[in-house]
């Protein structure tokens, strides 16, 4: 087995700002033991993959796929707005988004 | 008359639809009747959409009254997994971000579905953004399975599976992205086929791991997953990793069903060790049968499987973090916190998310985050994706010496619903037997081989052929099903307790 990677309680904070899910503090210490016990079994794939072996990141084969630019139907912006939480003239809406408080 | 139209399998409903022996409009009620009486107990669904599914059973026989021709599954009622949208009707895939969203579109799975006739009855139940083995990550209360109510109906797509098997539909929609349609269909004693990866259009279908994901159909026949599998295959401009290929023929080689000659690979590494005495008895003796089919039967090793779940829980994660950065609580779904205070978009973000996510989206989205952050990419993605070119080229080792492989689906049978909700790791166990093939993209089977004689629970047993040889999957599942029916006289599914 691989050694068990340290996380901290602050690695845990710094993931979930990352992440941006804004987690309560007394549930960092619970998540940083699961992730160690998680990170510490599947860092055994180091044990395997040798520096010759190529990376897939993909099961098939893929190469781009490309089509004609045409015009053609598409949501209107009261389709795309109807599951949307806050609405205002026919856009989005959201919270402040600059740092101005 | 109710309890004759439940137990008839898709293949038999459409044609005595077609015949004009009953009308859908009749199948769909006597669904919605069994629906309305067990699945308080069952908890298979979401969302009923009984108005829809009689709207859409009546035009059924409108158009048979028309004479128009209809499609081989016209008049079957669905289940369709809440991960799959639906024009229209509440989508959540098991989250409490979604609750509430009605989406505008059909995925393309759907609008197939539609068009052919097939009669959706609603959205099952499922963990939540399809991760889990249990459906007890959703955030509405997991599913019961119908052979122990106390027991998990497998994840993600336990919905789908227990709606099957509790007769409340002949037919499902599942995903399965590292076991969660073979899994399920495993330990509540169904059929469910992962098919090769491209072969169903993804369009619509609410992404967890791009990668790996591939929806697929959930029955109680093999020549019922047949015939939905053509429904909802095929080419997909929508998506661009959707395969050109033709459809194999599924529903010829579920008819075939002669495995005569055929090379049959037991895969050394997927079975032995930590699988149930019962498991392993109940697949050694359906080794015994296909081999008295005249199949040839060898042993293939795959060295590389017994790393493939390390692998599996660094890309699955890596993906998922990134596709769920969508949740944020502008486009679609809940948005949580915006009163408090004055707060920016960020915060907005972060307490709708928090809110929002259950524990294990969340912990695989910082597991995600963690693996793909700046100074471990390379040690945990980077490796990870190494692992996985070496589980293909041990599948194409493996291809060349047998023409499918075979395993047990799952280590063990249902297990007690909380017994491993708080061991994240005992819990992704679960999928050791099916995570590799969606590694390497190609299709898989789960078929039911009998009940484990400690537990009287159902034990699922996993065909695997090649990428785009879906039809061998059926021809050697409907050859092992047909010596298995004669065996016991009746489906597995009649054994199982009434509800």
């Amino acid at each position: 087995m691989s050694e068990t990677p340290s996380i901290t309680r602050e690695d845990v904070a710094h993931l979930a700002k990352l992440a941006r899910i804004d987690l309560p503090p007394e549930s960092l210490d619970h998540y940083a033991e699961q992730l160690a016990v998680i990170l510490g079994a599947v860092a055994q794939v180091s044990e395997v993959a040798a520096d010759d072996v190529p990376a897939t990141s993909h099961p098939l084969p893929l190469v781009n796929v490309f089509r004609e630019d045409v015009v053609r139907g598409s949501l209107t912006a009261e389709e795309a707005l109807s599951g949307a939480p806050s609405v205002e003239s026919d856009r989005f809406r959201v919270p402040r988004i600059l740092d101005e408080a | 008359m109710t309890s004759e139209l439940i137990s008839l399998t898709a293949a038999e409903t459409a044609s005595k639809v077609a015949s004009g022996e009953v009308s859908a409009v009749e199948v769909a009620n006597a669904h919605l009747d069994r629906i309305g009486a067990v699945d308080e107990r069952v908890h298979a669904f979401l969302y009923v959409d009984r108005e829809g599914a009689l709207a859409a059973a009546d035009a059924v026989d409108k158009a048979r009254a028309a004479g128009e021709q209809l499609s081989p599954l016209a008049g079957v009622p669905l289940a369709l997994k809440d991960v799959m949208t639906q024009k229209g009707i509440p989508t959540t895939c098991g989250s409490k971000i979604l609750e509430g969203w009605r989406p505008p579109y059909d995925a393309t799975v759907t609008a197939r579905l539609k068009a052919a006739g097939v009669v959706i009855l609603g959205k099952t139940n499922m963990d939540e953004f399809a991760m889990g083995s249990s459906t007890e990550h959703s955030a509405y209360g997991p599913t019961h399975n119908p052979w122990d109510l106390d027991r998990i109906p497998g994840g993600s797509g336990g919905g789908s599976a227990a709606a099957v098997a509790a007769f409340e539909a002949p037919l499902a929609i599942g995903t399965d992205t590292g076991g969660s349609i073979r899994q399920p269909a495993a330990v509540t004693g169904t059929v469910g086929v992962k098919p090769t990866y491209g072969a169903v259009s993804r369009y619509g279908l609410v992404a967890l791991a791009s990668s790996l994901d591939q929806a697929g159909p959930c029955s109680r026949t093999v020549l019922d997953a047949a015939l939905l599998q053509s429904v909802i295959a095929g080419h997909d401009p929508m998506d661009s990793t959707s395969v050109t290929d033709p459809v194999p023929d599924v529903v010829g080689a579920a008819l075939r069903a002669d495995v005569k000659g055929l090379k049959i690979g037991i895969v050394r590494e997927l079975g032995g060790e930590g699988y149930q005495a019962g498991v392993r008895q109940r697949f050694d003796e359906a080794v015994t049968i296909l081999e008295g089919l005249g199949a040839e039967i060898v042993e293939v090793s795959c060295p590389h499987f017994p790393y493939a779940l390390a692998a599996y829980y660094l890309i699955l994660p890596s993906e998922c973090s990134s596709n769920l950065a969508k949740f944020d609580g502008v486009r679609f779904g809940i948005r949580v916190g915006e009163g408090d205070g004055d707060p920016s978009i960020e915060q907005v973000m972060g307490r709708t998310r928090a809110a929002g996510f259950g524990d294990e989206t969340i912990r695989r989205i910082m597991l995600g985050t963690y693996a793909l952050s700046a100074g471990y990419y390379d040690a945990y993605y980077g490796q990870a994706q190494k692992v996985r070119t070496l589980i293909q080229r041990d599948f194409a080792a493996a291809f060349a010496q047998a023409d499918v492989l075979i395993s047990p689906t799952a280590p063990t049978t249902a297990f007690k619903l909380g017994e491993k909700l708080d061991d994240p790791l005992a819990m992704y166990l679960n999928d050791v037997a099916t995570i590799p093939a969606n590694l390497a993209g190609i299709p898989g089977m789960s078929l039911p081989v009998g009940l484990a004689p400690e537990d009287g629970l159902p034990v699922g047993l996993q065909i695997m052929a090649p990428a785009l040889a879906d039809d061998r999957l059926y021809n050697v599942g409907a050859a092992l099903e047909a010596a298995l029916l004669q065996t016991w006289g009746h489906p597995i599914l009649q054994e199982a307790p009434s509800l």
